[in-house]
Parts: structure tokens; sequence; C-alpha cells
């Protein structure tokens, strides 16, 4: 545990989680769950893609977060790929999980159901 | 052709598809074809870019170039100048005029996309169950800049500055909500977020609260400082039970980092934050009756003033803000008062999350600047009608709300816009209906949920609106008249002026804006008796059309209360005494000789 005792602190902790998250550029899985994304199945996706990635040796930190807003194409994932931008994947089941970790994952080749950034983040 | 294996991206979103776009995603795998690339080269359909008015959009990575306004002639140029020669399309580029820039790829281009993420920043992208995420994001690094920058007065000029105003409903100042809290002096005040989501379709609240419930706490704390208030309760209904759990985690966490508690970051400023559960009633959104609920009182409302920023918790100056108008503060601190107002419209700043609900293929949240139009978040945003059908109303603020129709869908969406056009924004549920939809029937349903909903305490609400609901149940049943119009119209403006509180003053809404804009549809129901969408049961016969008919003896069998007659190979006959209006003869006919009269 960490007590943050100043402002400072803050900062220097900000820093830190900053690198432990990104510092690595590697792949990074973000399962979406809350409770639309919960409520479609993404505990199952998260799970899989934990214990898949680590089946076939794929070095990945797999997060899982809060829903998108994204509740037409429960469950949604998104997967970076070290030096590239992220993808979202919509309508995310076992079957396209498995093709994410194969095609995207490992050769960088798209599957169907990609949900571009249709807006802008501060 | 360059190394690395090149992937073509098409827009597969409802208005670059509408605009031709499976034609071009056909072309450039016949030109594809035509060079023998296909192998090398996928074309994938994607959702949508959210560049609608630019599109039909096509994208080419590596390189993430994009190519807007593309028609299915362009699929030569892009294959065999870009794939083959890596030469970009020039004239398929976005030209931005006002900047007199080319912008060529997707981040470029964010710029041109309509929603903007302020309250929804780091939903889906921060682990909610760990505040060293939340600190990534910029977590509570406003409220340390508050607590060692700023006085309680400045940060109230700055939320003032803002023109951030109420997300829960009516759009109140949220600034001078917290001057009016800081003037009340008293040892005791309390800061009270409205975490009781209880419109119909409304689920922004919990997504923030799932996603990134430190931006919640962080902006209580600051709103503690202002106010001088060192105690925080969120009043949370117990239905929500992830939202509560990851609140739960993350107040603890908070706890433990010193972020909340005593001596807050070593500056002196101490301030906690306890959980309070409501029973989902709809009233307890009220202030007051809110309040009450968390004293362990009824929750029903009481006259105000007294205000609670003079006399709410426990009598004590109390400051209530819903969860989205929280989730604001954090970034105006960080950005500015004056980055916030830049966004938006005239007199409503920033942006609104919408849950975009009903008949609409899009459906979840969105978070759009204030004055965008009814139709760009329809028909753009929310990728238009399900199945192609025809838009008929968009209700919005819920059961207090209203309905906005076709001459709308152009009307900038802002608190006073909606107020204008008979509605009001509420806490942002938007709920589309198609021409399948009778609007007697979508007031009736809204009036039964008030009705339910309503505490009891004035006549005006619990005698008024069962009245009011009785006489749509009459109408819909095909037994109304057009004296029950004008009766109707009465007594809803009777209940607005004389209930209590906002649930009374807001209920008859639904009833009065489809009585305004659909005024043909109640006469429908009430003269010839007819619903004109088919819905109202008591208005419809299932009839035979003769003619169709085979004789197959399928509707027959399939009719649960054996209303259909007839012989093999014979026209057969419904009889409507017996008919019980299920519909399955009609889903089961295959020669369309079953219509509805």
């Amino acid at each position: 545990m960490k007590k943050v005792k100043s402002p400072e602190e803050l900062k220097k902790l900000k820093t830190e989680a900053l690198e432990r998250l990104y510092g690595k550029d590697k792949i990074r899985v973000r399962v979406h769950m809350g409770t639309s994304g919960l409520a479609s199945g993404a505990k199952e996706i998260y799970d899989f893609m934990r214990l898949e990635l680590e089946k076939r040796s794929i070095d990945a930190d797999v997060i899982g977060t809060g829903d998108m807003g994204y509740s037409f194409a429960e469950p949604t994932i998104e997967v970076k790929r070290p030096g590239e931008v992220p993808v979202v994947f919509g309508n995310v089941d076992k079957l396209r999980a498995d093709a994410i970790i194969e095609k995207y994952i490992k050769n960088g080749e798209y599957v169907d159901g990609i949900l571009p950034a249709n807006y802008r983040s501060i | 052709m360059p190394k690395e294996k090149m992937q073509i991206m098409v827009c597969g979103g409802t208005s670059c598809t509408g605009n031709h776009g499976e034609a071009i995603i056909d072309n450039l795998r016949l030109e594809l074809e035509a060079n023998a690339l296909e192998n090398d080269v996928r074309v994938v359909r994607s959702g949508c870019f959210g560049l609608c008015a630019i599109g039909p959009v096509v994208k080419i990575m590596p390189g993430d170039t994009i190519y807007t306004k593309v028609t299915p002639d362009d699929a030569k140029d892009i294959v065999s100048e870009h794939i083959m020669k890596g030469r970009k399309v020039e004239r398929l580029l976005f030209k931005d005029n006002v900047a007199k820039k080319t912008l060529s790829t997707e981040k470029e281009l964010a710029s041109q996309k309509k929603q903007i993420r302020i309250v929804l920043r780091n939903c889906g992208v921060i682990n909610p169950e760990n505040i060293e995420d939340a600190i990534a994001h910029d977590g509570y690094e406003a409220l340390a800049r508050v607590l060692t920058t700023l006085k309680p007065q400045d940060v109230i000029r700055i939320i003032k500055d803002s023109g951030l105003r109420g997300r829960g409903g009516g759009g109140f100042s949220t600034g001078l909500k917290w001057e009016i809290a800081f003037k009340n002096k008293s040892p005791e005040k309390y800061v009270v977020c409205n975490a009781d989501e209880g419109d119909p379709g409304a689920f922004m609240d919990r997504s923030v609260l799932e996603g990134d419930p430190h931006a919640v706490l962080e902006a209580m704390a600051i709103c503690g400082y202002s106010i001088e208030a060192d105690k925080g309760l969120i009043y949370i209904r117990a239905e929500y039970p992830l939202a509560v759990a990851r609140l739960k985690t993350a107040i603890h966490q908070a706890r433990e980092y010193g972020l909340l508690g005593k001596n807050i970051m070593g500056t002196g400023f101490n301030f906690d934050i306890e959980i309070r559960y409501g029973a989902g009633a709809f009233v307890c959104g009220e202030e007051t009756a809110l309040i009450h609920s968390m004293e362990g009182l009824r929750g029903e409302p009481t006259v105000k003033p007294p205000f609670p920023a003079e006399s709410g918790f426990r009598g004590k100056p109390t400051n209530v803000n819903n969860v989205e108008t929280f989730a604001c503060i954090s970034p105006i601190i960080l950005r500015g008062a004056e980055w916030f107002a830049s966004i938006g419209s005239e007199k409503s700043k920033g942006t609104k999350v919408f849950a975009l609900a009903g008949k609409i293929n899009n459906v979840g949240l969105i978070e759009v600047p204030m004055g965008i139009t009814l139709r760009e978040v329809i028909f753009e945003i929310g990728g238009g009608i399900r199945n192609g059908k025809k838009f008929k109303a968009a209700q919005t603020g819920g059961p207090s709300g209203g309905c906005l129709t076709e001459k709308h869908l152009d009307t900038p969406i802002d608190f006073d816009n909606l107020t204008a056009a008979g509605s009001m924004m509420g806490s942002g549920g938007l709920i589309v209906m198609d021409e399948d939809d009778c609007m007697v029937s979508v007031a009736k349903f809204f009036l039964e949920f008030t009705v339910e909903e309503s505490c009891g305490k004035c006549a005006p609400c619990r005698v008024g609106n069962k009245r009011l609901h009785e006489l749509l149940e009459h109408i819909t049943k095909g037994k109304g008249t057009l004296a029950d119009l004008d009766r109707l119209k009465n007594m809803s403006l009777v209940i607005k002026d004389t209930s209590l509180c906002g649930l009374g003053q807001s209920s008859p809404n639904p009833v009065l804006s489809t009585l305004t804009n659909f005024r043909d549809e109640y006469e429908a129901h009430v003269t010839t008796k007819k619903c004109p969408s088919g819905k109202c049961k008591d208005l419809m016969e299932y009839f035979i059309i003769e003619a169709n008919c085979v004789g197959c003896t399928a509707c027959a069998r399939v009719c649960p209360v054996g209303a259909i007659t007839g012989e093999r190979k014979e026209p057969h006959l419904i009889n409507p005494s017996i008919c019980i209006k299920c519909g399955a003869c009609m889903e089961k006919c295959k020669f369309d000789a079953i219509i509805i009269q």
C-alpha cells in the first residue's frame, strides 16, 4: 500500500503507474466488463483470452474494464498490438476470440466485427 | 508491393453502406482479383467510423490512410495507385477548408468526429478496480491542484464560468448550486451524489460508476472542498450491484491511498464518502425525497424552499449533484472553464451522454456535444432505425419528458431547445420509436410507470395520474370520445400546476406532447375507433382475405383458442368473438391471406 502524502507523491505514483501500464509496448487486451458486457458473456471471453494467450505463449496484458457504451455489439474487446493503434472488436464469442488471437494478434490480420473509434477523447 | 501485408477496411455503418458501401467492397475485391492480389490484400467491412458526413469511408492499413466520399468507381484507383504503387490517391483525401489542410489519417480526422468523450473518458480504458490505473489517467490530479492552488471561491468561479448545468434533469447551473451551499455557513455540510438513475432506458450513470468510479469520488471531494463539507454520500439504487461493488472497492482503495479520509495528500483537508442504498423508487431521484430516504424516512418529497443547499440532509446545508455532473468536474479543473465552455451550444455547455434505446440500430451510450441535432444522433451515430422502418418519434427525458418528431430532427439538442419543444433533457435516455409504435400506447406506457411510482403524498399526482391513465385506457379500448381528448389536456395541465414535486409536475408531459404532435392518432382512436399503427388490440380485427386463402389449415392448427374454422382447401374464417388477437395465425400464413383491419 502506498499512502499518498503530498501532491508530489501523486505525480510520482502517476509516472510509475503509466510506466507499469504502457512502459513496455506489448500486446494489450481490454475486455469491457460492465453490466452490458457481462450480461452478454464478457467474463467468459476474459477468461478465454487469459487462458488461451498463456497457452499459446503470447505475452500480453489482459485487463477488465467498464463498458464503452457499444451495447449493440457486446461483448466488445480492444486489442493493441505493439506500435499500432488499438482496434476494438464487437460481438466477440469464443470463435471470434480465437480468430482474433490467431489472425489479428499473431499476424495483424483483421477479422470481422471491427468497431472503429467513432469519437474523440480528451 | 510493400512487404507488410496490406488491408483495406470499408466502413459498414448505415450511412456509408447506404451510399453504395457494398458495391465499393465488391469492386475493391474485383480489382484485387484482376491484379492477382486477392490473397495478399484483405478487404474487411468494419463498424461505423463516425465520419458519416464525409463517407463512404475506406481505410488502408498500414499507414492509417483514410479515403473519404469514395464511390464504387474509385476502387480502381485505390488498388492501382495506393495498393500497387504505394501512392496516395490525393483526390480522395479529406481537405479541411477551414484549416486549409489535407487530413489523411484517422488520427488527423479525429477532429471531424461527432462524439467527444469527456464523461466517458476512462470508461472501457481503465481497470475500475485498480486505483493506480485511474491515477495514471489523471485521476485525483484535479483534486491535488484544487487543494494546493485554489480557494473554494476560485473553484466555484471556474465551475460557474464553465457553464456546466446539472445533468440529472433540471439543468440548473452547477456552479451556482455550489455557491449557494458555500454561502450557507454551518460546521456540518454534506455533498450528495445522486446515483438513483430511474428513467427507463437510461444507464449512463451506471456505466460511469462501473467504468470510472474514481472520477465521481474525486469530484465529490472537490465539491466538498468548495462548499466546505467533509462528508460525502452516494445514493445509489441497490439494483446496480456491480456499480455498488466497484464503488465500494474504489472508496476502500482511495482511503488506503490517502485520497479520501483525514488529511488528504497532506493538505489538511478531510473528506470521506459513504454509500447509501435506495430501493429503486423513481421519486427518490428528486433531491428532497432522496434526502429523506437517506435519513431513513419514507422517500417523499417536501416543498422547496427550503432548498437542500439551506436545509438538506439532517437539516444541514447539502449539495446534491448527479453522477454525470460530477464526472465533468475534473476535466474542467484541469483544462479550464474556457475549454469546457467552448464545447456545446450557447446556453448549454459541454457534452451530454445519451442512452440510445428502442427501435434504433446502435443501442448503447453516446457522448455528444450539446447542440447536436436529433438527426445526427439517430441517423448517423445511432445507425438509423431498425429494419429500415420509418422514424416516428424519440422520447427524451423518460417518463417526465416528451416526444420529438420528424419536425424536430434538425433542432439542436440542448436544455432550452428541448424544453421549448415540449420535452426535456432529463437524464439523457433517448427512446426511439418507429412507424409501428402507437403514440397513445406510448403515453399510456409512461403513465403506467408514473402511476406506479407516484409516492402518493399529494392528490393531483396520486389521483390525477391514475385518472389520466384510465382515460388513456378507455381510448385505446375504443371507448373514448373527442371530449375525452380535451379532458386529457385539461387534467394534464391541472396535474402539472398543482403537484408538489417534479414527478407530478412532469408526469403528464408524455400525454401533452403526444397529444400535440400526434393529435391525428388520438382522433383516429376516438372517432373511427382505429389504431393507425395496429398496436391497440381492442381496435383491430384479424381477417382472412378469401381470394388469398388456399385452405392449408395452418392457421386453424396454430390458433390457441380455436377461433379459425374452415374446410380443407376452402377459404377459412376467423370468429372475432373468440379471437384473442395474438397474431399467431398471421405469422404462420404463407400466402399473406391474413391481415389486420
